[in-house]
């Protein structure tokens, strides 16, 4: 219904605006996880961040005709990649935004570049997006396995917590988040003495825990995300990991995560993030209407990155006119300098990569919490020249060539 | 020190003992399938969203009328039995004389419905439940939390007397007597409508205490009963279909295997038991337990 209504209202603000001018139509279409594990932190809530990014930019008054809808990719690349060739074969789709889920983002990635069609990234992790698989159609936005490590990483080695034992989820996401954090531990004078290598959407850790607990490690790297960062952290405390003295080190916790978990749980834990709502003016700004419109929920930095990636995208699309040619549509995109209310000024480097700072950020007592969804302290900036991974280092063929 | 496959002794140890303990909840969860199956002849595919209501239902007694755990780990599964015996009576029953397939659909669809609902209210995140016993005992090889410790003896506990209700009672006789000839044990004046429903609602009301035991240690969410209930089959196929000590014993045999696989090869560890389950199937068709029939 709200769908409809607000289609009724920019067809009518189409209609005003005059047939004269000539509209360029543009499809917008959201593919990410609906029903499952990262449902939560994309989902629909991803979904009015696009609708609110075309209100917010004007797109009727600018001459562009957007359509958004979505669908579910059900953390599977098959049928990541089936819809994706469906939308943009038959549908007249021009872009696929958000997408989580590494697996399904690189298969995305691969048929966006052979149908010469645009994805901007906001909910997947693996740098490799930006790297060895690149492509003049692919823009990632919001985070990445190398920001990930370099934040949380970093912090913790420099800390005095200098071995690490990881907990990998099975696919290319985790994969790819223990390799750049070993990287970043390496680097920094650290020492990796074993992994375990566990199946996604695993409820058990406590055998995964105890062979970490046995290694003796300082650090307990937690290379996974969702449901499954969940229940380690919940199992850990269980099995008396913390009080033996190991830290745990979420590499990748989203807001949501902390939710489910509770403070009473997550207290004290350290992680790196792209946006939290309670930051800034204009971000609560968003929040409040975001929360307005999904029961009460606060965004999180994938659903603010999905609003600032489109608003782009539409600036870009504006400036040429035109939405069919992606190549050029992106190249646009790194041309302009990016300027929006949440993530400020940035720009989306050669390689795809949107550069912007990244945040520290250390989960609050429940003591020190107001309420729901008042769960960070902010720790410490990371500027963005030194938030993503240097361009030359990412092995983009992109880069080499220009 | 001697080591056993590159293993010290006292990790082996600790993976056996954490085998069982995920071993409790297949027990348990593949016991309530196996009691339904045997009695009903229906394959209850509800089973992993009613172990999910046991779960959500324990939140919402401890966060909307503080019910602490212990109390909700006796009315959770009540409530949710109730619900269970209500769809019998509605729905199940009416298939009854069809093909074993419409039963399955109709659970399907069912379970579906269900964790559509939840996520919808409740979101896909999940929500916190808290630890009841918190603490736990270093046994020298590994650390044992009070509370699975308590999960393991309740399951068992809850395990044995099903199986002795069932096995070695007069009402259990006449639950394995109406499972045969359910028109002969009609004509001598036992209700067997009525031990049907209450049938399904025992068996609906151990998955949901399943799930009340689960929700302080995994994440109480809508999806936690779909992730464990394709492995619950397979439990129930590897044991025999309708065999009740067959579904405990295999339901700790194969917790204990999955948790040997997760020290060996953990990459493997979810898909170990579904290749067991091939192997039984080639070898013996009707399961460990089970009988031809």
């Amino acid at each position: 219904m709200r769908l409809a209504a607000v289609l009724l209202a920019a067809a009518s603000v189409v209609v005003a605006a005059g047939a004269a001018k000539a509209q360029v139509p543009v499809k917008i279409g959201v593919l990410n996880d609906q029903s499952g594990l990262y449902a939560d932190l994309g989902g629909q809530g991803s979904v009015w961040a696009a609708k609110k990014a075309v209100e917010d930019f004007g797109a009727a008054a600018k001459g562009l005709k957007v359509d958004v809808i979505f669908a579910d990719h059900q953390n599977k690349a098959d049928v990541g990649t089936s819809i994706a060739r469906q939308w943009y074969d038959v549908d007249g789709v021009d872009v696929i935004v958000d997408t989580p889920n590494s697996g399904v983002a690189l298969a995305v990635n691969t048929v966006t570049k052979e149908k010469n069609k645009v994805f901007i990234n906001s909910g997947a992790a693996t740098s490799d997006l930006t790297g060895k698989a690149c492509t003049p159609n692919t823009v990632h936005w919001t985070y990445d396995t190398w920001a990930l490590a370099n934040g949380t990483g970093k912090a913790i080695v420099k800390n005095g917590g200098d071995t690490w034992f990881f907990l990998t989820a099975d696919y290319a996401f985790g994969h790819a988040l223990e390799r750049d954090t070993s990287e970043v531990v390496k680097a920094n004078g650290g020492k990796v003495v074993g992994s375990v290598k566990v199946p996604l959407n695993n409820s058990d850790f406590s055998s995964f825990l105890l062979q970490a607990q046995s290694s003796k490690a300082k650090i307990i790297g937690l290379a996974n995300a969702g449901g499954d960062t969940i229940n380690s952290i919940k199992q850990a405390s269980e099995y008396g990991i913390v009080d033996g003295g190991q830290k745990l080190a979420g590499l990748l916790i989203f807001l949501t995560d902390v939710h489910s978990l509770g403070l009473k749980v997550a207290q004290g834990l350290n992680l790196t993030s792209a946006w939290y709502w309670d930051q800034t003016d204009a971000n609560r700004k968003f929040a409040d209407a975001f929360a307005a419109a999904n029961g009460g929920k606060r965004p999180t930095m994938v659903q603010a990155g999905v609003y600032s990636g489109v608003l782009h995208y539409l600036k870009a699309v504006a400036a040429l006119k035109s939405a069919k040619d992606g190549a050029a549509v992106v190249a646009e995109m790194k041309k302009i300098p990016t300027d929006d209310p949440l993530f400020g000024k940035g720009e989306v480097r050669a390689d795809g990569r949107q550069i912007h700072p990244m945040y520290l950020y250390e989960v609050k007592k429940p003591s020190e919490s107001k309420g729901p969804y008042d769960y960070y302290t902010l720790k410490g900036t990371i500027p963005a020249n030194e938030a993503f991974r240097p361009i030359g280092e990412g092995d983009c063929p992109l880069v080499k060539k220009g | 020190m001697f080591e056993l496959l590159g293993i010290p002794p006292q990790a082996l140890f600790g993976q056996l003992l954490l085998g069982l303990i995920n071993g409790a909840f297949y027990a348990m969860l593949s016991l309530g399938l196996a009691v339904i199956f045997g009695l009903l002849n229906v394959i209850n595919f509800t089973h992993g969203a009613q172990y999910m209501m046991g779960a959500f239902g324990a939140w919402m007694l401890l966060n909307y009328a503080g019910i602490p755990f212990w109390g909700a780990l006796v009315l959770s599964p009540i409530v949710v039995a109730i619900i269970g015996m209500v769809i019998e009576r509605t729905l199940l029953k009416r298939l009854y004389h069809l093909d074993h397939l419409y039963g399955l659909l109709l659970t399907f669809g069912l379970a579906l419905i269900l964790e559509g609902l939840f996520r919808r209210q409740y979101g896909s995140s999940g929500l916190p439940y808290n630890n009841p016993l918190p603490g736990g005992t270093n046994l020298g090889f590994m650390f044992l939390p009070n509370y699975r410790a308590f999960v393991v003896a309740a399951s068992l506990v809850v395990c044995l007397a099903t199986w002795f209700v069932i096995e070695r009672t007069k009402l259990g006789s006449y639950l394995r007597a109406a499972t045969e000839r359910p028109d002969l044990v009609q004509a001598f004046g036992i209700d067997v409508p009525r031990m049907i429903t209450l049938t399904y609602g025992f068996g609906v009301g151990l998955a949901a205490l399943a799930g009340v035991l689960a929700a302080p240690a995994y994440q109480v969410s809508p999806t936690m009963g779909s992730n464990l209930i394709i492995v619950v089959f397979a439990v129930v196929v590897i044991g025999g279909m309708g065999s009740i000590m067959g579904a405990i014993v295999t339901g700790f045999g194969l917790g204990v295997i999955e948790g040997l696989t997760k020290v060996f090869y953990p990459e493997a560890s979810s898909t170990v038991i579904f290749v067991i389950m091939a192997l039984v199937l080639m070898v013996k068709p009707a399961g460990l337990f089970g009988t031809a029939k």
